[in-house]
């Protein structure tokens, strides 16, 4: 079924951008035109995930290129949830945003840029989703990671700084990898559609396979934060903005879990790496969330199970059967939602007290029992307490793992089960230190953390600032600020919802692994739209 | 389909020279790296198209065509880098305004561990390992003690 409302999600926002730039003087236009924009794509998405459920994939070949060359959006089952959950949640951070306008980003820096970028941030998110070749690929990457620097060095302070360079550098490697990557697909192959590469790869030798599969696996580990490339992640979310950190941990790293799964089961469906992915996935489970019990500091410790709980979709998709796949799609859905309004409760409580280190903290479920609830249950909603959604993925993700039935399968098992009582410990420290210990017996911050100026008189890093930087200028408000605590409310209710939800949830994510396990609905839908 | 050794041998020196680049610690430096890496990787494109030919446009003389697709997509690939470079170079310029350098700095984790490694090592405990043979940790406390900057 071929449509051009596949384009909608990509070049609305982008249009709506270029309008946002025209109305950067007025605050209230740019929230209009934004929020209609994001409207607009939910439900955009909520039709094509409506149609691809009922009638199959829906593509979009532009410009009548045959599909072998030009460009086309693809939307099947897989794409359209993506896409869906992705414009939830990025219209709620969006509405979010406005309640923390000039506290957060202050008086004098470029607010007018926030909305334009955070427009391209979705268009870049929708491309990437909705891609139909290797190179489409690149560029929504591309698009969502230009805006994604804007987004986390925005007022340009020295955290800002410092952790946007390192972010920017990785990506950009990341980005020269896939260059590469995609050069050497074509010179191998001759196309970069990923329809017509699903038959064509499987007539090269196979080391020549294997060499393109590690390329674009070891691309999408970095963009996904899995370990042993993970470690650019934890440094550099905390210090952006709320709303930026929220909305990078929902929709960036499963963006990267959504192009492997993309590739794993469109172009290398009996592929000879499973194991090593399935290892990957341990690791990153167990080292991930060991970062995130060291850690003091809410932001940092909720970027560390971020990084920890990439490794349970891995796992799934390692497992390359359909229960595994379900799996997989049903968390990365679950995921979003949950890690997202998780950031948003950590912003709450930061613009309420002015800081997120737990060291600092104490009685916020004395002083603000609404805040408490809203934290506490999307983080038992992440560790897995039946019988919140988190748990009836890693039930499903567990059961794939038995299906599977290997040696190593177990061994991810384990792994996912000792990482799930770990982030209940991870989460349970902070709920217990920031949310339930008596304000009196916060202590003082420990010697070494006090400690500022140059240490390493080269680099010349002072720990000070990302603790405090534009904090320190942030209203101590004893109120819960409405604008903002509605969106995270909405957060915090789908997250639950989608436990009430969770029987036709599974059985669309179940159906969405069948098409991908299938590959025909995706290859055909792809191909018939040569002849417009 | 042959392969041109000398456009292979240039893909080589540009990338090898780029990925050295962007070890360096300079922001700048890492940017020349990215530039020339894209330089490679776009000649990369240029050897994946198979045969050269006449340009690509319908009509214009006679002979085989050159694969237009992987010039268009060197096209978008040099847009590209383009606009990130102009980023990176702003970044940098920043970094300069804020600290006098430009230099891609610590994680902040690894400054606290090595903070707390300082400390240890200014204890009576670790002071006579630390005279015998001086380790990373050793040679940094020694420099902010005497308030000397490593070259």
């Amino acid at each position: 079924m071929s449509d051009q409302l596949v384009l909608l999600p990509v070049i609305v926002p982008l249009l709506g951008a270029g309008l946002c730039f025209v109305f950067g003087r007025s605050a209230r236009a740019q929230r209009m035109i934004s929020v209609a924009v994001l409207v607009a794509v939910v439900a955009t998405a909520a039709v094509l995930m409506v149609r691809a459920d009922r009638y199959g994939p829906t593509s979009v070949t532009v410009a009548g290129w045959p599909a072998d060359i030009g460009i086309n959006l693809v939307a099947d089952r897989l794409s359209a949830l993506m896409l869906l959950v992705s414009a939830f949640v990025t219209l709620c951070v969006l509405l979010y945003s406005f309640g923390q306008g000039i506290v957060e980003f202050g008086r004098d820096s470029p607010l007018s840029v926030f909305h334009p970028t955070f427009l391209v941030l979705s268009a870049g998110v929708s491309n990437a989703f909705l891609a139909g070749d290797l190179f489409n690929l690149f560029v929504g990457f591309e698009i969502l990671l230009a805006a994604s620097y804007v987004l986390i060095t925005l007022g340009g302070t020295d955290a800002r700084i410092r952790a946007g360079t390192i972010y920017i550098v990785v990506s950009l490697l990341s980005s020269a990898l896939f260059l590469i990557a995609i050069a050497c697909v074509y010179a191998a192959t001759g196309t970069v559609s990923l329809a017509t590469l699903s038959g064509r790869l499987d007539d090269l030798p196979s080391a020549v396979q294997l060499l393109l599969q590690l390329l674009l696996l070891t691309t999408f580990c970095i963009k996904a934060a899995v370990f042993p490339l993970s470690a650019w992640l934890p440094d550099s979310y905390p210090t952006a903005p709320a709303p930026v950190t929220a909305v990078f941990a929902g929709l960036l790293t499963k963006v990267g879990v959504y192009a492997i799964i993309r590739v794993q089961t469109l172009l290398f469906p009996d592929s000879p790496l499973n194991d090593l992915l399935l290892w990957a996935a341990i690791l990153t489970m167990v080292i991930g969330i060991l970062g995130a019990v060291a850690q003091s500091d809410m932001k940092r410790v909720l970027s560390f199970t971020l990084v920890s709980h990439i490794g349970f979709m891995l796992f799934g998709v390692a497992l390359s059967d359909p229960l595994g796949l379900t799996g997989a799609v049903f968390y990365i859905t679950h995921h979003i939602i949950v890690q997202t309004a998780l950031f948003l409760v950590v912003g709450l409580v930061e613009y309420r007290e002015g800081t997120t280190n737990t060291d600092r903290l104490g009685g916020l479920a004395r002083t603000a029992p609404i805040l408490a609830v809203m934290f506490f249950v999307p983080a038992m909603n992440l560790a897995g307490i039946p019988p919140l959604s988190g748990f009836l993925g890693k039930l499903a993700l567990i059961r794939g793992g038995v299906g599977d039935g290997s040696a190593l399968a177990y061994v991810a098992i384990a792994a996912s089960l000792a990482t799930s009582l770990l982030t209940l410990y991870a989460l349970a420290k902070v709920w217990s230190r920031a949310f339930w210990q008596p304000l009196d017996d916060v202590t003082e911050p420990s010697a070494p953390i006090k400690r500022t100026g140059s240490l390493h008189g080269r680099s010349g890093v002072s720990t000070k600032t990302a603790i405090t930087s534009t904090w320190e200028r942030a209203v101590r408000d004893q109120r819960l600020p409405i604008p903002m605590a509605l969106p995270t409310l909405a957060l915090v209710l789908a997250s639950t919802a989608l436990t009430v939800a969770a029987g036709p949830l599974f059985s669309f994510t179940q159906r969405a692994a069948d098409e991908l396990h299938q590959r025909t609905p995706y290859i055909q839908t792809t191909l018939a739209g040569e002849s417009p | 389909m042959t392969l041109n050794l000398s456009l292979i041998a240039a893909i080589t020196v540009l990338i090898a020279c780029g990925a050295t680049l962007v070890l360096e610690r300079s922001l700048t430096r890492v940017l020349i790296g990215f530039v020339l890496l894209g330089n490679g990787i776009n000649l990369l494109f240029l050897v994946s198209s198979g045969d050269p030919g006449r340009a690509p446009i319908v009509g214009l003389g006679e002979g085989p065509m050159a694969d237009p697709l992987p010039q268009a997509m060197a096209l978008t690939a040099i847009v590209i880098t383009l606009g990130t470079t102009a980023f990176g170079l702003a970044l940098a310029y920043r970094a300069w305004q804020l600290t006098g350098h430009d230099d891609v700095q610590d994680d902040l984790e690894d400054d606290l561990i090595r903070r707390r490694a300082d400390l240890d090592s200014t204890s009576t405990t670790f002071d006579e390992i630390d005279d015998e043979m001086p380790d990373e940790d050793g040679s940094d406390a020694h420099e902010e003690s005497s308030g000397a900057v490593p070259s």
